[in-house]
């Protein structure tokens, strides 16, 4: 597969958009290409944004789906801003992805879906292929997809519009041979899928050569790219998704605190592919358990704690409000559990599939009477494998439910994860009380040195004892409603939690251990913030960088780290949830920048906003071309 | 279950709590009546848990010397799923009424009893809120004046039974608080079913609702206002057996025996019978237009949930192998950075 007769130019980075109809299987020809390029060697960032909907009104703005890759040479730890390249399927994919490709940058349209029909249903009362700004501000290449995926498919066996569904391949070919990846690794995805039929592996095969052969034989392509793998730490990688290193995380825990799994969950978007992945795994003693709503899901949970597995429910914000009164019980209880919330825009059933983190008042302080809960989050897809573990190990190790925070932009996105020895991950301690015979009551409530009581569970002969949601006197466990015991009891839970952060790393900065201001982040807008950090100390500007992954207890030396910066910003995903929490333990005048668009934080827009903290003056973009500007729709949301 | 238990009496079933329901509520015999059972099963104390959830019927599992569970309102079904599902060596009980389990739980009553949970559920019912002072439940009969019907109930009753039925339910009985030996009779026999039991329990709320279920239990009337269900058994009842349920059409009716009417023109009673049909008609005779039928409805085997979400954990290690995550970690496409 040689392209030596053309040039190849090094780059260091590049970001490409697979856009096209919700039916034309954008998702797996980003997800091929994510693959390639992480077998490869690549870094690799991934942000799919598709609609609620399974098969939107085909053709329409609101029907398209899309997903973005960042791959690079260098570490990289965000999807990326703007498009070097972008592939649209058909005119609604343009209107609504355009506006996101830099000038310059490399444009392919599948030409034979520009149809009357295809136009009226995007809005465009004239062909935009034929616009000059786009081969003017562009590389911009028409090609006949669906004509040449026809030509090759003809002798498949295969019907007509069969073959149609393989031009997304034909896509990723040509991709493939501008970028320089290897079509093998997608050939051989493609025979093991679809092992029981074979014309459609072969289909698909041609159509993905036929793509990498027009590439190389146009002469509209006048160079290709190539992205040298990326210096990761050595190591055996792969590419992994937030929810599947989620779901692989929290069977890790299981087995290093030697328990089985149970999850007691609800389907909801976007948390229901942990569900999915977990009910995989029956021969690791995993139990999943689709409940009949949130409620049971929780609370069946609930009931597996007592019985001395590991418990988990997972959901989404929606089904966590559903959920309070049972993680109220969980902490009145004083049982071990985790309670997982993959969030995504709201009020009420708001954005399913777009991210926010606007979830985190919910979780810190979201159910009725003094409840506090230890609250962690999850900053970029391959962590969820390690915040699994560290939910899992405070929840025993203090015997409370522990909340964790993840989000849609996480769930779905994927990255290259350093494969682990499991052998030399630590273990998880859990101490079950043992059997009794001197017929001595068992004290259900009597609790260590860091306030934690003992996890005694049925079965244990002389252990036998009764919880429950009423108030109890401490130590016995008996109901009590003694004012003075009451107040005890909500200090004792109290102070609990707050031990918490005396088993919890300190906090850690990077950047300047002192200057003009301190970038503080939580959740999935790490990577963000450090690229945007990063590249403003690059610039000479004092800024340093804090990413929290506990929100409740926060790290013991937060509050010093926060007063050796002039100023504090909290970019978030919300309108000020965590700026609140600071500013009411800390007393800091800490400013906000916040976003709720259901889409994640440009790395720009947060330069801009901390160059305008420090005065420097943001970033000035030039207006977009007012051509473009129309081509890219004014309703349209971009991708 | 293992027998290996020392010999225990009902006070080792009691534990050290006292006992708060107001007095003459008919919540005391059915406790008695659990105490008496417990020790006659064998199972060991430590092998029993006693899940509830809100009301006064739910404060039972804190009278039991057993492990237990006082939760929240209407989730006991729900979580005692989740504890069987984990454990299914122990022996699960659920402690419910009208209000917790047909109200704010109905959905998990439901679900439970279609999954067929090796449970056995307890439904007090005393057709009233007892706990939050006397407002009417999914039981309280038409046109009854309380707090929150001062003018009269208007919401149609749901029958548990038929409910329990309706969900497929693979056992489901009837009885009385005083009635206490046979009370003791369906709890053993619920004790001893696979899958879950489900028994309504008619109880006395001497405070909110007294009397509601006079009838029932009173000596003058019980014997010509309930039909005791016996299985293989033509359904007799009277206080001199001369009375008997035959069916006309798909409809049950109350004949008098001897005058040409033999025993073999009766309804027979079939608890085993495959299809719930029997059942189902049987939870709908209500006094004072039929007799109330008590005892066992129905008793059939089918799959547990428990038993087949354990039995697939162990063919899946069969078949695959114990869980590997080093083998899992490194499956699909890796690639090795020097």
């Amino acid at each position: 597969m040689s392209t030596n007769h053309k040039q190849v130019s090094p780059l260091p980075s590049a970001t490409i958009r697979f856009a096209g109809d919700s039916g034309d299987g954008m998702q797996i020809t980003a997800d091929q290409f994510t693959r390639t390029s992480a077998l490869l060697g690549n870094d690799i960032a991934t942000f799919p944004d598709y609609p609620a909907e399974i098969r939107a009104p085909r053709g329409t703005l609101a029907g398209v789906s899309a997903m973005q890759v960042h791959f690079s040479s260098d570490e990289i730890f965000t999807p990326g801003d703007t498009l070097d390249a972008l592939v649209v399927m058909n005119p609604a994919a343009l209107k609504t992805n355009l506006r996101d490709l830099r000038k310059g940058g490399i444009l392919i349209a599948n030409q034979d879906n520009f149809e009357k029909s295809d136009l009226d249903l995007a809005g465009y009362d004239v062909n935009p292929l034929h616009s000059q700004v786009l081969e003017d501000q562009y590389q911009f290449f028409k090609v006949p997809m669906t004509k040449i995926v026809r030509e090759v498919g003809k002798d498949t066996g295969l019907t007509t519009k069969e073959v149609d569904r393989c031009k997304n391949f034909f896509a990723l070919g040509l991709v493939y041979w501008l970028y320089g990846r290897d079509m093998e690794p997608t050939l051989r995805f493609l025979r093991e899928k679809f092992a029981t039929k074979p014309e459609i592996v072969d289909a698909n095969t041609k159509a993905l050569k036929a793509g990498w052969h027009y590439g190389e034989t146009t002469d509209a392509f006048a160079s290709t790219y190539k992205i040298d793998p990326a210096k990761l730490p050595p190591g055996n990688y792969k590419t992994v998704m937030g929810n599947q290193a989620l779901a692989w995380g929290l069977m890790t825990a299981a087995r290093l605190s030697g328990k089985d799994l149970f999850l007691g969950s609800y389907p909801i978007t976007p948390a229901s592919s942990i569900l999915e992945e977990l009910s995989k795994f029956r021969n690791f003693g995993v139990k999943t358990f689709q409940a009949e709503d949130e409620i049971a899901a929780v609370t069946s949970a609930i009931g597996a704690a007592y019985g001395g597995a590991m418990a988990i429910t997972t959901s989404s914000g929606p089904g966590i409000a559903l959920k309070g009164e049972g993680i109220g019980l969980a902490i009145m209880l004083e049982l071990p559990m985790l309670v997982i919330n993959i969030q995504r825009g709201g009020p009420s059933t708001g954005l399913p599939t777009k991210t926010e983190q606007a979830d985190l008042f919910q979780a810190v302080i979201g159910r009725n009477g003094e409840s506090p809960m230890p609250v962690i989050a999850c900053r970029s897809p391959a962590e969820c494998f390690d915040v699994a573990q560290e939910a899992w190990r405070i929840a025993v190790r203090f015997m409370t439910p522990v909340m964790l925070l993840s989000d849609g932009y996480i769930a779905n996105g994927s990255e290259p994860w350093l494969i682990p020895d499991f052998n030399k991950l630590p273990k998880i301690p859990i101490h079950h009380p043992g059997p009794r015979e001197n017929g001595e009551p068992f004290l259900p409530y009597q609790r260590d040195e860091l306030l934690a009581r003992p996890w005694a569970i049925p079965g244990t002969k002389g252990l036998m004892h009764r919880i429950g949601g009423l108030e109890k006197q401490d130590i016995t466990g008996n109901v009590n409603y003694e004012p003075e015991n009451h107040q005890h009891m909500v200090n004792t839970r109290a102070k609990k939690v707050e031990n918490v952060a005396l088993e919890i790393p300190l906090q850690q900065v990077d950047g300047p251990e002192a200057g003009d201001l301190l970038v503080l982040s939580w959740g999935g807008t790490y990577g963000a913030c450090r690229t945007a950090t990063e590249a403003c100390r690059e610039d000479g500007l004092k800024v340093a960088h804090c990413h929290l992954r506990w929100l409740n207890p926060f790290p013991r030396n937060l509050g010093d780290i926060l007063k050796k910066y002039k100023r504090v910003l909290i970019p978030e995903l919300n309108m000020g949830q965590l700026r609140t929490l600071i500013r009411a333990k800390f007393l800091i005048d800490a400013q906000g920048y916040n976003k709720v668009q259901g889409r994640p934080f440009a790395v720009q827009e947060l330069i801009n906003e901390i160059r305008r903290q420090l005065g420097q003056g943001g970033v000035q973009h030039k207006k977009d071309d007012a051509q473009i500007a129309e081509l890219a729709g004014t309703a349209a949301n971009g991708g | 279950m293992p027998t290996e238990a020392p010999t225990l009496t009902p006070a080792d079933f009691a534990s050290d709590q006292d006992v708060r329901w107001c007095p003459g509520c008919g919540d005391y015999a059915i406790l008695a009546t659990m105490k008496k059972v417990l020790p006659q099963l064998g199972t060991l104390r430590e092998k029993i848990v006693f899940v509830s959830g809100i009301g006064c019927s739910s404060r039972f599992p804190y009278y039991m010397n057993t492990y237990g569970m006082h939760s929240i309102h209407g989730r006991a079904p729900a979580i005692a799923t989740g504890l069987k599902a984990a454990r299914p060596d122990l022996q699960v009980w659920v402690v419910t009424g009208d209000g917790d389990g047909l109200s704010i739980g109905g959905n998990h009553l439901l679900h439970c009893i279609r999954r067929n949970v090796d449970l056995k559920i307890l439904l007090f019912n005393n057709r009233i809120y007892g706990l939050t002072k006397g407002q009417y439940s999914p039981t309280t009969p038409l046109g009854q004046v309380n707090k929150t019907a001062t003018m009269g109930v208007i919401d149609n009753p749901l029958n548990p039974l038929s409910i329990a039925i309706g969900a497929e339910a693979t056992f489901v009985a009837r009885s009385i608080d005083v009635r206490t030996k046979h009370l003791g009779e369906v709890l053993k026999r619920a004790a001893a079913h696979k899958g879950t039991a489900f028994v309504e329990i008619f109880q006395n709320c001497n405070v909110f609702n007294d009397g509601a279920w006079e009838y029932a239990s009173k000596k003058e009337t019980m014997f010509d206002s309930v039909v005791e269900l016996e299985h293989g058994k033509p359904m007799i009842f009277g206080k001199n057996k001369d009375k008997g349920i035959r069916l006309n059409g798909t409809e049950p009716e109350i004949v008098e025996l001897g005058k040409g009417i033999k025993e073999d023109d009766l309804l027979f009673h079939d608890e085993k019978a495959p299809t719930a049909t029997l059942a189902y008609l049987l939870s709908r005779m209500q006094y004072p237009a039929m007799p109330t039928p008590i005892g066992v409805f129905r008793d059939v085997d089918a799959p547990k949930y428990d038993v087949e979400l354990n039995k697939q954990v162990e063919a899946a290690k069969a078949k695959k192998g114990e869980g590997d995550l080093n083998a899992l970690f490194s499956s699909g496409d890796t690639w090795t950075v020097a």
